[in-house]
């Protein structure tokens, strides 16, 4: 947190604030469905043929895609829903995607089922040439189904002030 | 399907441009987006949703140009490649092009997702490069800048 900054109980009681894991199922036809949708005809991630003969034996997912979630249905969004909320009572509605950070450590394969984790890790404020914003970092972790941490994710969500 | 070329971390010097790749949004691409990664922000589809309103129109997903800047990466280094560490700022708005016909965007601006190298080093016996990386404009504004860390193999360790 900023020194000085005087943010208010609701926002600093953010800080740490954890949403309940989510499983995560990573289907080939969705890894397919995500790299037809960015335009990535790469056959690493999209061809299963060329993909056995390469360092994988399988195609492995575009980094970026972490399947999709199984369960709960609802908690993918759950921290970040309550950044919203809590940022909208301090004055600063509507929040815009900032920014990401990944660190990749393993490749996530089709089968795999990971457990993603996420907390608010950080929540700041910073005055700029268009006033006031509250910044808000969430840490996700994935781990597989072995217990391998896959990635660790870290986004950066801005309301700006109303 | 066409051979595709491995690079070596000897291949890479600091100062090299990482192959352009380019890129145009169009509104039939941010539903096929949404619908690959589950982010249903009417932002991002809706022109009369009040916050496609307060933006002057609807907008692209910070997460898509993330994914271009990640497709440049990873088709840059090859299936021996290893993207460890990337990052990106979503700092400008981008306007996606709108659909002519059932396949085929208007005429509007073309997004170009570019790389330099800016440092390379061997760590814990991983060949490694760093590169900054952004997404430009048609009219070459960085809308969004970046940083990746990738492993190459080596030749010396072949």
């Amino acid at each position: 947190m900023n020194e000085g900054s005087a943010l208010a109980d609701n926002i600093k009681a953010l800080i740490g604030h954890t949403a309940e894991s989510v499983v995560m199922e990573v289907e080939r036809g969705a890894i397919k469905r995500f790299c037809e949708a960015v335009g990535d005809s790469n056959p690493l991630f999209a061809d299963a043929e060329y993909a056995k003969n390469g360092p994988y034996g399988d195609v492995i997912c575009p980094p970026g895609f972490f399947g999709w979630p199984i369960k709960p249905a609802a908690a993918m969004s759950e921290p970040t829903a309550t950044m919203t909320a809590e940022f909208a009572k301090a004055g600063f509605p509507g929040l815009l995607d900032g920014g990401i950070y990944y660190e990749m450590y393993i490749p996530i394969y089709p089968g795999d089922v990971l457990v993603s984790s996420a907390k608010i890790a950080d929540v700041y404020e910073r005055e700029g040439k268009g006033g006031k914003s509250l910044f808000g970092i969430i840490e996700i972790i994935y781990t597989n189904q072995n217990g391998d941490m896959v990635c660790k994710a870290r986004r950066t969500l801005i309301g700006r002030q109303a | 399907m066409t051979e595709k070329k491995q690079l070596y971390w000897e291949d890479v010097e600091v100062g090299d441009q990482v192959p352009t790749l380019p890129k145009i949004a169009t509104t039939m691409m941010l539903v096929r987006w949404a619908g690959a990664s589950g982010d249903f922000n009417p932002h991002h589809y809706d022109d009369q949703s009040p916050m496609a309103a307060a933006t002057g129109g609807i907008i692209v997903h910070g997460a898509l140009k993330r994914q271009w800047l990640i497709q440049l990466m990873t088709g840059w280094i090859g299936d021996e490649g290893k993207l460890k560490k990337f990052s990106c700022q979503y700092r400008r708005l981008d306007f996606p092009r709108r659909m002519a016909n059932f396949v085929d965007p208007m005429e509007g601006e073309t997004w170009l997702c570019k790389g330099t190298v800016t440092n390379k080093y061997v760590e814990d016996d991983q060949y490694l490069v760093e590169c900054e990386i952004w997404v430009e404009t048609g009219q070459g504004e960085k809308t969004v800048p970046g940083s990746a860390t990738v492993a190459f193999p080596s030749r010396g360790t072949k």
